[in-house]
Parts: structure tokens; sequence; C-alpha cells
């Protein structure tokens, strides 16, 4: 009995040690260095002194760090708010019109999700030549008669983020769309069968119904924006430029927090101390509105 | 009972095999009795052909010294040294940015101070030697090998043919720049989405209104700051060059502004001596010439900005620096120098270099006659917010109209004197 009992455990070890160790190595031993690294002052590249929530309060209440920080952060709120209304609404949309079964479902559905497979760089490069003063989106307009419609999509300060945000909704839109087609596919078919009955018409039925049903989908979609948008950084790397060009307006969190801590070795004194913080801020901004939507969204939820 | 023995024999191999991946590397450099083995870095893979030719005329002249090169990729090269050096390791002896990319390694310990080692290094021009210098303590950390210089490139044939000469006042600039206009060219190539371009644009042509070396060494010294009228005005100045910049200037990037120059849609671009090589290979048959920006007054001087732009260094934990020192030395010799010139077509910062060969060349070490400090990069990429990163963004808002010149000046100003002593008084 104690034999069978320690070659369970022989075994148990032998299958979790592998991904315990690349999750201990890469995910947690990283984010406990940059809590203690986010602890001490920095001499360029040495450590130096505990100086305790020092670089904390530099970040959040001086001059250049909290100016950047807010600006990078207002970016990112935006990104939520975009993506949440734009991208999560048309996803909602689309994926309720492919359940319906409207004509060319099938090859709408596969459409929507193309972009999805492109890796993020790739897009960013594409879009980045597509929306250049002579690009693609430009030669369109020109095409179409909205000469008067032409800008420099990407240099422009009200517009650079704009027109990251729907690149982003042009690649990830499928991903919410196959979702909540899923979703949608699942609610039991005699529920359905049963309102059509009662006569209920199709939005009644959308908002009484298919939705209450939803709300996991839902839930899930809104913990991964939400992580998106505080951790968007490829986008604004490949298009605009680690610098948040134009003057600071696509700034993120993301390209702050590298800027902050490496970008900036080539421009004399990388800050690690308040690099670390940024990138520890950017991790329980993360943890909580996570958290906090779970949350709302459970108590939505129900149950059938 | 079997299984589980092999169970833990595999474990065990795993283990093993991880720890002792790491030792092998070390038995490999001790072959060579008598032969010291020196570790080279370079960011350049680009260049792996020509050090490897340099190695091998050096490992002649001194057979007990073997000089192993490692390239690097540019963007990866300063956190791959940072993470080797502050474990104790790294190259004997390697390439090392300049100014504050320099204070950086320098003041963290891991830069051998030079002057003890390379007396000749007081032969050295003086703006050379700032690229090496730590201003924390002062001294010499690296051997000065490239310089750059930023001016105005200018294509000879769409001169000829608009039957234009080189201007010698801003003026005349102006009146080249409306000739270009009116026969269908983009009078000047530059664009402004990518910030660092525009530090660029203000290297070409700033100096002469903002009252170059004079204004620079007022302001290091706290005696002018960036709210005087003549930067304000150099703004000004800058600000009013978009009406010759091409459409949409404001997305026009780095790559898109080269080969306005390169495809010859634009006559004129303001760029670094870096450029000359690339513009080579992308249209062989381009015919360029270069020229200073001139000032107002024919009298006064035009002058073009210059940069440190690369040393050699040596790591201060190094167990061989006889035999790094003998490598630095060689390149800082002439021969070096005079190679980095005609293969590599970079302006070489060792004294005395003949360039005579290479005609591009030869005319940049005439224009940097009337040289001045790289403005931000020279003097103030030391803290945080560097000089350069505030620049770079409010020189975007001006050009875009959303900042004035007046509020770029302010922005700039207190961005460093939020940390720049001689500002605080």
């Amino acid at each position: 009995m104690h034999q069978i009992q320690r070659n369970k455990a022989l075994w148990i070890v032998f299958f979790i040690t592998p991904g315990l160790l690349v999750v201990g190595t890469f995910i947690l031993l990283p984010l406990f260095m940059s809590l203690y690294n986010s602890l001490f002052s920095w001499k360029q590249l040495i450590r130096l002194d505990f100086v305790g929530l020092e670089n904390f309060k530099r970040l959040l209440f001086t001059f250049p760090y909290q100016e950047r920080f807010f600006n990078a952060l207002k970016n990112n709120t935006y990104w939520f708010l975009s993506t949440t209304l734009l991208q999560n609404t048309f996803g909602l949309l689309f994926g309720y019109l492919l359940s319906r079964n409207i004509p060319g479902a099938q090859f709408f559905k596969r459409i929507f999700f193309i972009p999805v497979l492109f890796s993020i760089v790739a897009v960013g490069f594409l879009w980045g030549m597509y929306l250049k003063p002579s690009g693609l989106v430009n030669n369109f307009l020109k095409l179409v008669g909205l000469v008067s419609f032409q800008r420099a999509w990407l240099g422009l300060e009200h517009l650079a983020t704009p027109t990251l945000i729907l690149v982003n909704i042009w690649r990830w839109v499928g991903f919410p769309s196959l979702v909540f087609l899923a979703a949608i596919d699942s609610v039991p078919q005699e529920c359905m069968e049963a309102a059509y009955l009662e006569g209920v018409n199709e939005w009644k039925l959308f908002w009484k119904i298919i939705f209450p049903l939803i709300i996991p989908a839902i839930t899930i979609i809104m913990v991964l924006t939400i992580i998106g948008s505080l951790n968007v950084f490829e986008q604004v790397y490949t298009m605009t430029g680690l610098d948040g060009a134009p003057n600071y307006s696509t700034d993120t969190i993301g390209t702050l927090f590298y800027r902050t801590a490496f970008g900036s070795i080539d421009a004399g004194s990388p800050e690690i101390g308040i690099g670390s913080a940024i990138g520890l801020v950017i991790y329980m901004l993360t943890f909580a509105a996570s958290l906090l939507s779970v949350f709302v969204t459970k108590r939505k939820e129900v149950q059938l | 009972m079997k299984k589980n023995a092999l169970l833990i024999l595999f474990i065990a191999l795993c283990t093993a095999s991880m720890l002792f991946a790491a030792g092998a590397v070390e038995q490999q450099t001790r072959e060579g009795k008598d032969i010291t083995t020196l570790e080279f870095w370079t960011w350049r893979p680009e260049d792996v052909d020509f050090y490897a030719k340099q190695i091998a005329l050096f490992e002649q002249a001194n057979p007990d010294i073997k000089v192993v090169q490692t390239a690097h990729k540019n963007t990866e090269y300063n956190t791959i040294l940072a993470a080797s050096l502050s474990g104790g390791a790294g190259p004997d002896v390697f390439q090392g940015r300049a100014y504050g990319g320099l204070a950086t390694f320098a003041d963290s310990g891991f830069l051998e101070p030079l002057e003890s080692w390379m007396p000749e290094l007081k032969n050295y021009s003086e703006s050379a030697l700032l690229g090496a210098t730590s201003p924390t303590d002062g001294k010499i950390y690296g051997s000065p090998a490239v310089s750059q210089t930023v001016f105005m490139y200018y294509n000879i044939d769409i001169y000829k043919e608009l039957g234009l000469s080189i201007p010698k006042t801003w003026g005349e600039l102006i009146q080249n720049f409306d000739a270009a206009k009116r026969a269908g060219y983009i009078p000047l190539g530059n664009g402004a989405k990518d910030g660092w371009c525009l530090e660029t644009l203000l290297g070409g042509m700033g100096a002469a209104f903002y009252g170059g070396t004079d204004f620079y060494n007022a302001v290091i010294a706290g005696k002018k700051n960036f709210e005087d009228p003549a930067f304000i005005r150099m703004i000004e100045q800058m600000k009013s060059l978009t009406k010759y910049m091409p459409d949409m200037y404001m997305g026009i990037s780095y790559e898109d502004m080269r080969s306005n120059f390169f495809n010859e849609m634009s006559p004129h671009l303001i760029a670094g001596s870096y450029e000359a090589a690339y513009f080579r290979t992308q249209n062989p048959k381009l015919n360029f010439g270069i020229f200073a920006v001139p000032s107002e007054k024919a009298s006064d001087p035009a002058y073009v900005s210059v940069y440190a732009d690369m040393n050699f260094a040596m790591n201060a934990n190094s167990s061989k620096k006889e035999a790094a020192v003998k490598f630095l030395k060689f390149l800082s010799s002439k021969e070096f120098g005079k190679s980095m010139v005609t293969e590599m077509k970079m302006v070489s910062a060792v004294p005395g270099v003949d360039a005579s060969e290479d005609p591009f060349i030869a005319r940049v070490l005439e224009l940097q006659k009337n040289a001045t400090p790289y403005l931000f990069l020279v003097g103030f990429r030391y803290q945080q917010p560097t000089g350069s990163s505030l620049w770079q963004a409010a020189a975007q808002g001006v050009m875009a109209g959303t900042l004035t010149p007046r509020q770029t000046a302010k922005q700039i100003q207190d961005g460093i004197a939020s940390y720049y002593k001689p500002f605080q008084k």
C-alpha cells in the first residue's frame, strides 16, 4: 500500500515538475524579481539601496513619470473603452447573425477569423504601410473621390490612437464573434422554440433569453479585453514606435514600461527601479480589473 | 519496481544534463597554453567580414593573441552586454556607445578607464573625446572610433536641371526650395512621423539660428536656456519648412524620407553622414553632394552638427588587460582608421587619418571645420527625461501645429530643469 502511494506521488511529481519549472522560472520568478527590484534605488545598471516604495512615489507623484504614466494609462483606458464598445459589440452582432444562419454564414465565419491567425507584428507592419500618406487607404479615398478625407493616419495626435485601435479591431473581431457564436449555439433549442411559440420577437428573444445565457462567454471576453487593453504593446511598437509618437499620443503603459526599463539604455540612465514599478502596477491593475469584471458578471449569470 | 527505477534515472539524467551543459564551454578556452584569447563583441553583424580581415592582420603582428569576434544584433546589443557584464563575464574588448550610453556602462563600473593604458588618447579631438568621457568622473572610457555629421544632402543632377547652385544664405536655400517646388519636386524630403528624425532636422538646420557652439556652451553652463529668443526663433524657422516638406509630412517615416531622396523625388534631405553608403546601394546612379545649411548672412558660419558614434572599450573585469590594450591600440591605429574610411565609408575619429581616397568623406571632414555639438545627444542625454526625448516629442507637436514654438521651448526647458543643476539656479 505504502509502495503504491509512493509510486503515485512520484508519477505526479514527474508530470508536474516540468510545467512548474517553466511557470516558476518564466512567470513567478520575474514577477517577484520585479517586485524586489522596484523596492531598490538604482545607479545605472547597479542595484543600490533599499528604498521601500520610493520608486512608486516617483512614478505616481513626480515629473516626468507622473505625466507620462497617467497619459499612458489614459490611452489604455481609451483602448479598453473603444474595444469594449466597438469590437465586443460588433463581435456580439456578428456572432448573433452567424448563429441565425444568414446566407454565406460559413464563408463569413472563416473570413472573420482569418486575421486572428495573423501575427500581430505582420499586421502592424502591413497596416503601417497601408496607412502611409501614399498608402492603400489614402489611395482608396482618392479613387472614390474623397481626397479631402486623406490624412497622415499614424502621424496626427488625434487620429493615431483611434487608427491603431481600429486596426486591432480588424485583426481581433473574429475572436469574440466565434466565442459568442459558440455560446449562442449552445443555448438550449427548447428554450428558443418555447419562446417562438409564445410569439416573442427577435429583439426580446435576444435580450430576455440569449443574452442572460451567454453571460459566461461575455465574462471571458471582458476579462480578455481588459488584459489585452492593459498590455497593448506590439501594435504601438510596430506602427508608431516605442516613443508612442506623435508626441506621446499613442503611448501606453506597455511602451512606457519598456522605454523606462530597457529602451533608454542608448539614451542614458535606464530607470530599472521605476521600470519594475511600472511592471508591477500593470500586473496589479490587470489582476484587480479581471477580478472585478468576473465578480460583476458572475452576479448577472443565470443558471438554467 | 523496474519502472520506478527507470523513472528516477530519467529525472536524474535530465537534471544532470542541465547542470553540466553550463560547464562545458569553460574547458575549451584553456587549450592553447601560451596563446591569449580575447573576446571581441560588436553590434554590427553586417561588418563581420571587415572585422575578420582586420583581426587576421592583428593576429599576424601578434601571434600570441587570438581574437574571437562575436556580433550581436544592434537592437539587442546593450541588453546582452549589460546582462553579461553585470554577471561578471562578457567580452574583453567591445564596441561601446557614446555619451549617455557610455556613461550607463562606465558609471556601473564595467569599463576600464583608458588614459593610463593609452596615452595617445590625448591627441584625439575634444569633440571625439567628449563622447568617450563619463561626465560623472571625467575619465575616458573608450577609444573614439567614428563620428557622424548631420548636414544637407542635395541631388546634383536636379540642381543642374534647374540651374541651381549651392546656397550661401538661408534666403538662397529657400529660393532653391521654391524653384524645386515649381518644377514639381518635393523641395525637402524630410518627414516627422519618427520623432528622432526631427532631432536630425534640428541638427542640420538649427545651429545657425540658435547660435552654434556659443549657444551650446552657454546652455551647458546654465547661462542661457532653451527659452532663449534665438532658440524659439529656430523652432519657428523649422516650422516654416513644413510647406516645403512632403504632403502629409506628419505621416512620412524615416524610410519614406530616405526613399524620397534616393528615388529622386526630392532634391534635398537633411540627414546624417551614415546615409551615404545606403543611398549608393539603393540607387547607384544617384548623383548626390552635401552642403552645410547656410546662415542668414553669408558671412556667418554654416554649421554642421557632429557627434561621436562609437568607442572601442575594455572590460574592467578582464583578466587579459595587457593583450586587450594591444588590440585596442590596433583599433586606434591610423591604418585601421583608414580601412574604416575606405571600406566602411565611415568618418574615422583617429587623428591624422588619410581620407583623400574617398571624396565624400574628405568633403565631410571639410564641412566639419564648422562643427558644433549635436545639441541634445551630446549635452542632455544623461538623465531622464533626456533632452532628446523631450525635443523629439515636442518637435512633433510643433510640426503638427498642436504646440506653439514657445510652448515647445518651455516643455524642453522645464523637462531638463527638473534635474539639470545649472538650470536650477
